[in-house]
């Protein structure tokens, strides 16, 4: 069975700056991937170029297929990508991000999907007429989540979720991307700054340095390397 | 006395809410785009031109009565736009905002001068759909021509809220405007919207130019004052601000109509310079509109 997502020596540039200089990664089907690495190592670029967000060159497949185009046929090829700091459209109200989420699907379940989703996050029902902008940053982060579950996703990528949280509000995004991992087989590629919580919350762990993964294996193990110890986790 | 001057108040009212309504497509169609593409399209005076041309060929050339005329002419202007924003804005459109400005500005001259060589400088006469009659209310006296066309604008405004509240088309395209690169994470098609917008767009102007032209007659430059009306509509209710360019409309027009009978000076003739006023003043005391709200920057 091949790996559901595939990169291969991707490469990646703003203008003259390369940003990755040939990432090689694999995600397997149902399983939490984490990315770590110091301030422009490439993790966010390496989620961009998986969704189509700037050029790149190499191959990245999904299910063997290969991801080409921009990141409207990302989205159509089941990528939900949850950028850095949030992905939610601030002036459109609740139920209407969750609606845009849907947006690249085809069949008509919307209604129950909203309802399947906000199981995950109560308020939102509630406050589905809400305009986006108006709610607090953890809140915003809960709903850039349930907008890519609306889609469905094969997929999901997500971009520094735990940037300017507060702890706890942090440990419950994780803890949900953990369940939803565990309930429904949802596939995630994390790019976390916070090397603890990434660590704990994934199977095996990525740690780029200039645009290059300069180590892998699972958590538990770059958990307890000396390096990875001192350089991301701190002690 | 004090009856018969309420009834001429209340006439004035309702021919400016007819000349408001003109305003506030024009000013609607200058929101959707400013809110798409960012910037301020000098041409729409101009398309809309071009397009009520479009329908009195059709009229008088082709024998076509107005109202099929009129849908042909929604349909042309739709194509128009999209294809105008494909094919000129849409090369310029990232980068600088002045170039594109200065791209519409371009499309003004020419549109402009493809409009004097085709049909010619020369004053035409464009039906009335709504005919020349006038009903009494209670005095008021009221023409149907001003019914009509308070009664079309009002139909087009709600069919576009429809349209960008309750429909998925709508929905993107909204998203689209606020946020192109979140809405392309989640598919939709970003460039596409914009060109729907700016098509959109030139379907109200066209609707704003055909209305005009039964009472002022149709001529090149017959949609500059209302362009420069539009501005002052769109400013007073917010630039970001569909409703706010609706509300901002109507009270213009109201508001120029009853300013020019009952102040003495300002005449038929001062009109355009109140509009400009209105525009200083709203600039000068609340620039982000009745409705807008204000541009806040995150550090």
């Amino acid at each position: 069975m091949p790996n559901l997502l595939e990169l291969d020596e991707v490469e990646a540039r703003y203008g003259p700056v390369q940003a990755l200089r040939g990432v090689s990664l694999t995600v397997d089907e149902g399983e939490v991937v984490s990315v770590l690495g110091a301030n422009g190592a490439g993790k966010t670029t390496t989620l961009r170029a998986i969704s189509g967000t700037v050029s790149r060159s190499g191959t990245i497949e999904l299910s063997g297929k290969a991801l080409k185009g921009g990141p409207e046929a990302a989205a159509r090829a089941g990528v939900a990508h949850v950028p850095e700091g949030r992905g939610t459209f601030v002036e459109l109200t609740v139920t209407e991000n969750l609606r845009l989420g849907a947006y690249a699907r085809r069949d008509r379940t919307i209604k129950d999907d909203i309802k399947r989703v906000s199981e995950y996050f109560p308020w939102m029902l509630e406050r589905g007429g809400q305009r986006a902008g108006t709610l607090s940053g953890g809140e915003q982060q809960m709903l850039a989540l349930a907008r890519a579950l609306m889609s469905r996703p094969r997929l999901l990528l997500l971009d520094e979720p735990s940037l300017g949280l507060a702890p706890m509000i942090v440990r419950e995004f994780f803890r949900t991307v953990r369940h939803l991992n565990e309930n429904e087989g949802l596939t995630v590629l994390v790019v976390e700054q916070d090397a603890r919580i990434a660590l704990a919350s994934s199977a095996r762990a990525y740690v780029l340095e200039v645009g290059r993964v300069a180590l892998t294996g699972s958590s538990a193990e770059l958990q307890g390397d000396e390096n990875v110890r001192r350089s991301y986790l701190g002690y | 006395m004090l009856a018969a001057t309420f009834a001429d108040f209340m006439q004035q009212v309702v021919s400016g809410l007819a000349s408001g309504g003109i305003y506030a497509a024009l000013a609607l169609a200058l929101v959707i785009i400013h809110r798409s593409t960012g910037v301020i399209n000098f041409s729409q005076g101009e398309m809309a031109t071009l397009c009520t041309y479009i329908a009195w060929t059709l009229t008088v050339n082709h024998g076509w009565s107005y109202w099929p005329a009129f849908v042909a002419t929604l349909g042309f202007s739709f194509v128009f736009g999209v294809a105008t924003h494909r094919v000129v804005i849409r090369p310029v459109e990232r980068g600088n905002v002045l170039r594109v400005v200065i791209v519409t500005i371009g499309l003004l001259i020419a549109i402009n001068g493809f409009v004097v060589w085709q049909w010619s400088g020369e004053p035409q006469a464009l039906q009335s759909p709504f005919g020349t009659d006038t009903i009494d209310i209670g005095g008021v006296v009221i023409s149907w021509q001003d019914v009509g066309t308070i009664l079309v604008t009002l139909g087009i405004v709600v069919l576009l809220w429809l349209l960008f509240q309750f429909t998925k088309l709508g929905l993107a395209l909204r998203a689209a405007a606020v946020n192109p690169e979140e809405a392309r994470l989640v598919g939709v098609r970003v460039t596409w919207m914009l060109a729907l917008g700016w098509g959109l767009a030139a379907v109200l102007g066209a609707v704003a130019g055909m209305l005009t032209a039964p009472s002022v007659g149709l001529d090149p430059q017959m949609m500059q004052p209302i362009l420069i009306y539009a501005f002052a509509a769109a400013v007073l209710g917010g630039i970001d601000s569909p409703f706010g360019a609706v509300v901002g409309g109507l009270t213009l027009g109201v508001m120029l109509n009853v300013i020019g009978v009952y102040v003495d000076f300002v005449g038929a003739e001062l009109k355009l310079p109140v509009a400009l006023l209105v525009i200083l003043v709203v600039l000068l005391v609340r620039p982000s509109g009745i409705f807008g709200r204000p541009e806040v920057k995150r550090v």
